[in-house]
């Protein structure tokens, strides 16, 4: 199985600050995985995922997202790679509000032609997007409405569908059911579990919550890998 | 390069709101530029059609605008006189086609009274070659008629038949009235935007009947001759105050401006019309300049306006700007995404402007021309009006990076989240 993630060495620190936010050893993540990483706020979360979409870059060490070392990249190189292989799923106001969820769901394959390719390769793109939309239970009612008119659920699905448009090889979710309630939260982990099983996408999902576990192969804590934290705690 | 500008005309219709009154601010300076310069343009060519179809003003020497004032713009007086006895011998020369003497000196209730003869009405020409036309009446025929320029009838209520007196001297408040000699209205003039419109007109012989119990500039004392008695005697003037000359051919106009300039019996003085008005209309250059200045400050006001609007509402759009990081925008689409929208919104702002100028002028057209005798043509815009939009255009585009470099610096600090 090849590896999907992989840190080395790595530290990160915010210019202004002394103390390293992010100190990992070594983290491996393979192919086709179900990643629970558990990190409650001040663990460093916000920053691993802005390391791997390529928008940080570390003070040293190694990032390899598909076997391709990211963080020796120049800047745009690093945005096409975070928009032809990863998909995003954050917390919450996920979508543009101005589009419809149709142009939302669209959206990242304006900036990403292999992913466009992707989706064209097997019909026209608004249909891979109702597809993805009616497996997320978002059906053609839906589609034409303006995204702010959604529920709270419906949209973090919308976000979902967005994600996994053009089968990017890695889906990142930030704690993207902190806002729904415990039933929504699990209908929701398990229609994600299920697109990313068909469409075979590495999911790396974050949360503080531990009673997500369950629905996932691996967990890892985040405050046992990053030893930045224990340096805090015990300077603190 | 990622079609950004949908992105840009969505987020626009999604603030239709703010984004419609920057675009009115933006839409109403470019007709006001546009509209100024119209004007500008316009009221130079007119002016410079304030007299036409004359080759040459000729008067006692003196300043050449003194004398395009005097005799064209009825403003100040001439310092001297041209004697009728050189007068006629320069109408003989074979090169002068037709001459057309004015006398000036008298007024009626602030409106200069004009001494000239029927000839007059057939040669002036003011714009592009307009004749002069009568509103109702005809030229005077009698002694003691007149013929009224559009503004003077109008504000002093005149019509055909009206009986008035003519005043001696140029105040708005005379005291000496040739009150024993009145005149009747024959006719009143269609407006023509020029002085000709504030010009009272009698003939050459009138102003002397009105002066033949005057002498130097004052009544004598003691002697009154009716209208009737004056009327019997002669009435050759001895002098004028300008002449227009018309030439056979325009070749000749050196040679006999030069013949006049030199002319042994008495200093006198001729000059081209056109080549007198260019050089007053350089003298008053300067207010020209200022409303062109004003208008051009009035587009600076709308674009900083923009900027302004655009980056206040920056703050409230970072998360927009986030979530479009997050799906691989790089920060130079940000870049392109606000710059563009600025970009779009001065353009739309120019096509809306010249539409409301257009639109303006098929509506005021008509009023303007009645009202202040200026004529604006609705032509395409000209060079200088695309150059200038075109500038508009550029200026707009350079400023419109200001927001766009800010929404860059916030999605580098900011990434895919915002930490607020």
């Amino acid at each position: 199985m090849s590896r999907v993630i992989e840190i080395k060495q790595l530290l990160f620190r915010w210019q202004c600050e002394a103390q390293p936010v992010l100190n990992i050893d070594s983290l491996v993540i393979e192919a086709g995985q179900r990643v629970f990483i558990k990190g409650p706020s001040g663990s460093g979360k916000s920053t691993l995922l802005s390391l791997l979409g390529g928008v940080l870059i570390p003070e040293r060490g190694e990032i390899n997202l598909l076997e391709q070392r990211i963080n020796t990249l120049p800047a745009g190189k690093r945005d096409h790679f975070r928009a032809n292989h990863i998909g995003f799923i954050f917390q919450m106001f996920n979508l543009i509000p101005y589009l419809s969820v149709l142009e939302n769901v669209l959206l990242p394959l304006q900036f990403s032609p292999p992913r466009r390719a992707r989706v064209l390769h097997s019909g026209t793109a608004e249909d891979e997007a109702r597809r993805l939309l009616s497996h997320l239970d978002l059906h053609e009612e839906h589609v034409h409405q303006s995204v702010t008119a959604l529920s709270v659920g419906q949209q973090q699905r919308v976000a979902a569908a967005r994600a996994l448009i053009g089968r990017p090889e890695i889906i990142i979710a930030d704690e993207p059911t902190s806002s729904l309630d415990a039933d929504r939260r699990n209908a929701f982990i398990e229609l994600l579990i299920r697109e990313c099983d068909t469409a075979g996408n590495t999911l790396l999902f974050v949360s503080h919550d531990s009673s997500l576990e369950r629905f996932f192969d691996q967990r890892i804590d985040l405050r046992e890998i990053n030893r930045a934290v224990d340096n805090r705690t015990e300077a603190a | 390069m990622v079609p950004v500008h949908q992105l840009a005309l969505k987020s626009l219709w999604n603030r239709r709101f703010t984004a419609s009154l920057t675009l009115l601010s933006i839409a109403l300076s470019v007709a006001l530029l546009l509209g100024v310069e119209r004007i500008r343009v316009e009221s130079r060519n007119s002016f410079a059609n304030t007299i036409s179809g004359t080759d040459l003003i000729v008067g006692a020497r003196s300043g050449s605008v003194q004398l395009l004032l005097y005799s064209v713009f009825r403003i100040g007086n001439a310092t001297n006189n041209v004697s009728w006895q050189s007068y006629q011998e320069l109408r003989k020369h074979l090169d002068v086609k037709w001459a057309v003497p004015i006398a000036l000196g008298d007024s009626h209730r602030g409106f200069r009274v004009m001494g000239t003869t029927v000839d007059y009405f057939e040669h002036y020409r003011y714009a592009r070659h307009k004749p002069l036309e009568f509103a109702a009446g005809k030229p005077f025929s009698e002694l003691y008629e007149a013929v009224l320029g559009a503004d003077v009838a109008e504000k002093l209520g005149y019509q055909t038949g009206s009986k008035i007196v003519i005043a001696h001297g140029a105040g708005e408040v005379s005291l000496f009235k040739h009150d024993n000699k009145p005149f009747t209205v024959t006719g009143i003039l269609r407006k023509t935007g020029t002085p000709l419109d504030r010009t009272v007109h009698v003939s050459l012989r009138a102003i002397e009947a009105v002066h033949v119990d005057w002498q130097g500039g004052s009544k004598m004392p003691g002697l009154s001759i009716s209208a009737q008695k004056a009327a019997t005697m002669d009435l050759t003037p001895k002098s004028i105050t300008a002449a227009l000359f018309g030439l056979q051919s325009r070749v000749s106009t050196f040679r006999v401006q030069h013949y006049i300039n030199n002319y042994p019996a008495e200093p006198l003085l001729a000059i081209l019309p056109g080549v007198a008005l260019q050089e007053l209309w350089d003298m008053m250059g300067i207010a020209e300049k200022a409303l062109l200045a004003v208008s051009v400050f009035v587009v600076l006001v709308g674009l900083i306006g923009m900027i302004t609007v655009i980056l206040t509402s920056l703050n409230e759009r970072r998360r927009e700007m986030a979530i479009l990081r997050s799906v691989g925008a790089r920060p130079m689409h940000i870049l392109f995404l606000i710059s563009g929208e600025a970009v779009m919104l001065i353009l739309l702002g120019i096509l809306i402007g010249i539409g409301l100028l257009y639109g303006f002028l098929f509506i005021a057209q008509p009023l303007i021309e009645n009202r202040f005798g200026l004529f604006i043509g609705i032509d395409w815009p000209s060079l200088y009006e695309l150059s200038l939009l075109g500038i508009l255009l550029l200026v707009g585009t350079v400023v419109s990076i200001i927001p766009g470099l800010r929404a860059y610096q916030y999605s580098l600090a900011d990434g895919m989240t915002i930490r607020i």
